[in-house]
């Protein structure tokens, strides 16, 4: 046996699979800055991350699902008839309570609800998620739909608006929030017992199991976690734009599994990671703020951003084949 | 028809076949026979082109066959393999299955109602009553059988063989299997049959051939020998394990196992029916559960350890009824268990060697339940790394980067860390080297010197003798006897596991 102290040989596959991502996202930056300065100006800077943060916030939670080998399709639904659920109740309470408390404690009420259903159907119901959350994403989308006629229900208050305009020490609100909701998702995978059993479930559900975990409540639990994200997410989009739209949230649920999964995060469990999450978030952000910017037209910027994450997956895989043949 | 001289087979660091001969006839049935390990599966897949040897001649009706041969090219010559697991097409039908790649094609089309109508013939040659238009997948284990068999004569197979036919059949199924076995042979065609039931051998077998240790034993005709003289050519070596110390006086019951009953799942593609079982486990004292695979030994620590649930029974642990309804609780009660499926059930592959072993005792690392505490749970893998010397980088590797060996030390070092009352190993040397294999022993008898109640499942009978204050015997579900361990010998071991009875 060849002694363990000794350090391997530097290994290109392994150390671009760890910090690709990173430098591609750099390279973009640079790129864009080059082609237009206006993309480095602070403006734009904080106009990106905050839009990054709206989407960035279900990433967080969509990162516990892949964990388990799940994924959730109903995020982007969900936000929207969260967001106007709360909407509905705040024009129907008047004024008695602050306008932002209502549409907080109804939006996450009901984020946390309907992921609860999500998770019971994916255990009990045994029902693949893939197609529960399918499910979701039409029934979630049909209901914001009838709840009013398809119309935006709009009027909120200063308070309310706050919480997607305003900022603290120049930061955005959304930004606050997003890295508070990144850094919680990061200790609870990293330094918590509940993490170890996510990755664990995700890893190796059979043996998850027999090794004393309850592999039943802990899938219940991510689509509570990702449901509760996509419905503070659809607060704080309709605080941003000052009304509850019906069409609010399309396609979110392809953005944010494209960040988890262009973080490195592998479709069938146990392996990804919050930062990693982070960076591919910004990374989609970056690319479609930076396409504008270089006047790429949006049906053009959904080609590449397919083409990226198609390119993420296939290194990934790849780089897993590689380790295989040492 | 078959002649395989000298067939030898090296794998990394294990010598599996060294000089294996196999001759069979025409129209003959042949036992192929040996102890897990003999090397019999490995010769099967040498001449099914599954495999190909590093040295010896094949000889195939009167043409010497290449070793690159693949699977199919076999097949071509008439060498057709039915595997344990099935090769059929759950969603296809039967006449589909039987002539799957080679459908009858009319204008570039299937041809159906020709498929149908030769199907139907091949069936009825057989004397079998299906429906070829019935789907795989709503057939019972003994019909997919002989739908197998069934596309082995469309493929006008020479020599068809049959691994471990027997071992997922009810005893009627079993006549029927042995009477398209009779049917087969009066076509001329050859069976090899891989079997450990022995009676089946004396009841269908014409020649029979040992295996041991991957070396010929012998050969000869079924007639002239019993079953006694086919257990004691299979069996006699020498038993190469370090021996127990001699164990203490008996202390209390800890465990306690009473009319404990499963009937197998429909929809379970394994397993065995647990027919009850009754026996205690005391403190200190390790208990070896011997049987064929199949047997039920898994099936019952699997219900001992919540993993299954039984029909009817109780579990009782220090006095307390525990009866586990999932391994959360049997661990909460304090059983543990190493199943028998390392990577499938153990590891986690892709995650560290620290996660690995520290997972079911996080609760006890935790502050507060909650915040891993990573210096502690570090020096609790520091601990069990030195004690079971267990060989690794550092704890951050991947649990894949791991020898067979040291991966069982990690799943060991898993339970022990929870301090079980009771602890099951179910095969705890599978696939781990021979020096590995002490150092699992130790362990096993380390925990039972601290009083811990210890049940071993294996199916190597020198390593059950070896470890075993008592041997539990199991066949077809139930206990057929109760040995001491140091009293037992093979032979009468091997009776009971095979027959239900001593031989």
């Amino acid at each position: 046996m060849t002694t363990s102290t000794e350090r391997p040989p530097f290994d290109m596959v392994a150390f671009l699979r760890t910090w690709g991502t990173t430098l591609f996202l750099l390279l973009l930056i640079v790129v864009f800055a080059a082609w237009n300065p206006r993309f480095l100006s602070l403006r734009n800077a904080v106009n990106i991350l905050t839009e990054v943060s709206i989407y960035g916030v279900i990433a967080v939670g969509m990162t516990f699902v892949i964990l388990t080998a799940g994924v959730d399709l109903a995020v982007g639904s969900l936000l929207a008839f969260a967001a106007i659920a709360a909407a509905w109740v705040v024009q129907a309470m008047g004024g008695a309570v602050p306008q932002w408390l209502v549409a907080l404690v109804v939006a996450s009420f009901i984020g946390l609800a309907a992921g609860f259903l999500h998770g019971k159907s994916v255990t009990w119901l045994k029902v693949p998620a893939f197609i529960v959350t399918l499910g979701g994403m039409t029934v979630w989308r049909g209901a914001t739909l009838i709840l009013n006629d398809g119309g935006p229900i709009s009027g909120f208050d200063d308070g309310y608006r706050w919480w997607g305009t305003g900022s603290i020490l120049g930061v955005p609100v959304p930004v606050i929030i997003f890295a508070l909701v990144a850094l919680a998702g990061h200790i609870a995978l990293r330094h918590t017992r509940y993490g170890r059993q996510v990755y664990a479930v995700g890893g190796n559900a059979e043996a998850a199991r027999l090794a004393g975990i309850n592999v039943k409540a802990v899938i219940i639990s991510v689509y509570v976690i990702v449901g509760f994200l996509a419905g503070l997410s659809g607060f704080l989009l309709s605080a941003r734009l000052g009304s509850a739209e019906a069409v609010a949230g399309i396609n979110y649920e392809l953005r944010v599994i494209a960040s988890v999964v262009i973080g490195g995060a592998s479709l069938s469990g146990g392996s990804g990671s919050i930062r990693g999450t982070l960076i591919g978030a910004l990374l989609i952000g970056v690319l479609s703020n930076g396409l504008v910017i270089m006047h790429v037209s949006s049906y053009f910027q959904q080609v590449v951003i397919g083409l990226i994450i198609v390119a993420a997956v296939a290194f990934d895989a790849y780089a897993k084949s590689h380790r295989g043949k040492v | 028809m078959l002649d395989l001289a000298d067939i030898t087979k090296r794998f990394p660091g294990v010598v599996a076949l060294d000089g294996a001969r196999l001759s069979v006839a025409a129209g003959e049935v042949h036992a192929l026979l040996g102890e897990n390990g003999a090397g019999k599966s490995t010769l099967l897949k040498i001449f099914s082109g599954a495999q190909a040897c590093d040295s010896g001649r094949l000889m195939f009706d009167g043409a010497e066959l290449s070793s690159s041969d693949t699977p199919v090219q076999r097949q071509k010559a008439g060498i057709v393999t039915i595997y344990q697991e099935f090769n059929l097409q759950p969603f296809l039908t039967v006449a589909e299955n039987l002539y799957l790649g080679r459908e009858p094609v009319r204008f570039g089309l299937i041809d159906h109602r020709r498929l149908r109508a030769d199907a139907k013939a091949v069936l009825e040659g057989l004397g079998l009553d299906l429906d070829p238009d019935m789907e795989v997948s709503r057939l019972n284990v003994a019909d997919q059988q002989m739908v197998e068999i069934a596309r082995a004569m469309t493929l006008q197979a020479k020599l068809i063989v049959m691994d471990e036919p027997t071992a997922a059949l009810s005893p009627r199924e079993v006549d029927i299997l042995h009477r398209i076995i009779g049917e087969l042979k009066a076509r001329g065609i050859a069976v090899v049959y891989v079997t450990h039931r022995l009676k089946e051998v004396k009841a269908i077998c014409d020649g029979y051939t040992v295996l041991r240790d991957g070396r010929f034993v012998a050969t000869g005709r079924v007639a002239e020998i019993e079953v006694d003289g086919m257990v004691r050519l299979m069996v006699g070596r020498d038993v190469e394990f370090l021996q127990r110390p001699p164990h203490r006086e008996p202390a209390e019951v800890v465990l306690k196992v009473d009319g404990v009953s499963r009937k197998r799942g429909r929809h379970e593609a394994r397993g065995t029916s647990l027919r009850d079982v009754s026996f205690e486990v005391r403190a200190g004292e390790i208990v070896g559960l011997a049987g064929l695979v199949g047997a039920g030994r898994t099936d019952l620590v699997r219900v001992l350890f919540g993993a299954d649930i039984m029909d009817s029974g109780t579990i009782t642990l220090n006095g307390q009824v525990v009866n586990p309804a999932s391994p959360c609780d049997a661990l909460k009660a304090g059983i543990a268990l190493v199943p028998e499926d390392r990577k499938q059930q153990g590891c986690f592959l892709d995650h560290s060697i620290r996660h690995n072993l520290s997972l079911p005792s996080l609760k006890r690392l935790s502050r507060w339940g909650v915040f891993v505490d990573e210096t502690a749970e570090k020096a609790l893998v520091e601990d069990f790394r030195a004690r079971l010397n267990i060989r690794m980088a550092n704890d951050g590797v991947a649990m894949a980067t791991l020898s067979g060996g040291n991966q069982q030390k990690v799943l060991l070092a898993r339970c022990m860390a929870l301090s079980p009352k009771v602890l099951i190993v179910d095969e705890p040397t599978r696939g781990v080297d021979v020096g590995a294999k002490a150092d699992v022993h130790q362990v096993l008898f380390d925990m039972a010197a601290t009083g811990v109640a210890v049940i071993v499942v294996s199916s190597e009978l020198p390593e059950v003798m070896a470890v075993s204050d008592r041997i539990i015997v199991f066949c077809e579900g139930r206990i057929t006897g109760t040995l001491d361990g140091f009293a037992a010998d093979e032979e009468t071991l091997m009776g009971l596991m095979a027959t239900g009875r001593a031989a």
